[in-house]
């Protein structure tokens, strides 16, 4: 038995940390969206953090569909992502000056992306999730859903598919 | 009466918040069938290697064309709040240019109005996009 030991928590937490920054923080539609990304593990809840110019509809008020549809669409590619990327930074083949330096895969590429609008969007912040139902090695498919203060009453639901990235070698 | 429906539909566009952050501009609208258009900005790059305009961004030029679409038809809505929305992403638009979008809204029911759209950029022949739509149709003022 040749086991290595179990890294320290923060080496593990400063690694996976580093790989969401990377990979969410590189995009400019995203920050100017404002959208986060909690992490508990693997699984990333996306935030949208609200501003006066996300809204839609100024007499209610409520979100813009738009934003909604767009934050469901970043939280897929973002989830869809960090699915590829995972492998590679729990085995260190991604180490943190690759992921500082930018090195990271091309994102999936959107192909159709459909969604459902089930409650207007108040102006607050909204949480999303989004659920890799199948990662092919060109196609993937992929369902989200957008929240605001209660998780049994989602604001949009969504579904999409992607074309994957070409894996280089 | 065109002019006037369009100059109005200009000052309610500017009205919307994140219609005004993308800067839409309505370049047509009438009888059920609206164009916007939507400049090049690097704010809303999706793909940092490529410089491609993220589908985010694309939906809301496509939602709002769809609503204002609904709104400028002959049955004269009162209001309008999408139900759903499908859009095909048939290739990237090219970075540095503008995406235009045309909607129309295509029939209306007493509850509900269906909306087909597509987007191009410079090459209007070739589309970057199409979506199709469905919308609440509010009672009429």
């Amino acid at each position: 038995m040749n086991r290595r030991p179990p890294e320290p928590v923060q080496v593990v937490k400063q690694r996976r940390d580093a790989a969401l920054t990377a990979l969410a923080g590189r995009v400019p539609y995203i920050r100017f969206l404002n959208i986060s990304f909690d992490r508990r593990g693997d699984e990333l809840t996306g935030v949208l953090n609200y501003d006066d110019k996300l809204i839609g509809n100024p007499q209610l008020p409520a979100l813009h569909g738009g934003v909604t549809a767009a934050f469901l669409e970043v939280t897929a590619i973002i989830t869809l992502s960090w699915g590829l990327l995972w492998e590679d930074v729990e085995s260190g083949a991604l180490t943190l000056e690759a992921l500082e330096a930018g090195n990271l895969p091309r994102l999936p590429k959107t192909i159709d992306f459909t969604v459902d609008y089930l409650r207007s969007g108040l102006p607050r912040d909204a949480y999303a999730r989004a659920h890799v139902t199948r990662s092919g090695r060109r196609y993937a498919s992929v369902r989200a859903e957008a929240w605001q203060d209660n998780h049994d009453r989602p604001i949009a639901q969504a579904h999409a598919h992607f074309l994957m990235p070409r894996k280089e070698g | 009466m065109h002019v006037d429906k369009t100059e109005l539909a200009r000052e309610f566009i500017n009205l919307v918040p994140q219609a005004r952050a993308l800067k839409l501009e309505i370049t047509e609208i009438h009888d059920g069938i609206a164009v916007i258009r939507m400049p090049y900005d690097p704010q809303l790059v999706g793909d940092p290697d490529t410089g491609v305009i993220h589908g985010g961004a694309v939906s809301t030029l496509m939602d709002t064309c769809g609503g204002a679409a609904t709104m400028s038809h002959p049955s004269n809505p009162g209001g309008t709040a999408t139900i759903s929305l499908r859009i095909d992403y048939l290739r990237a638009a090219t970075p540095g240019q503008a995406i235009v979008a045309r909607a129309e809204c295509h029939h209306v029911t007493r509850s509900v109005a269906f909306v087909r759209a597509t987007a191009h950029d410079d090459d209007p022949d070739n589309p970057v996009a199409t979506a199709t739509g469905t919308f609440t149709v509010e009672g009429a003022t």
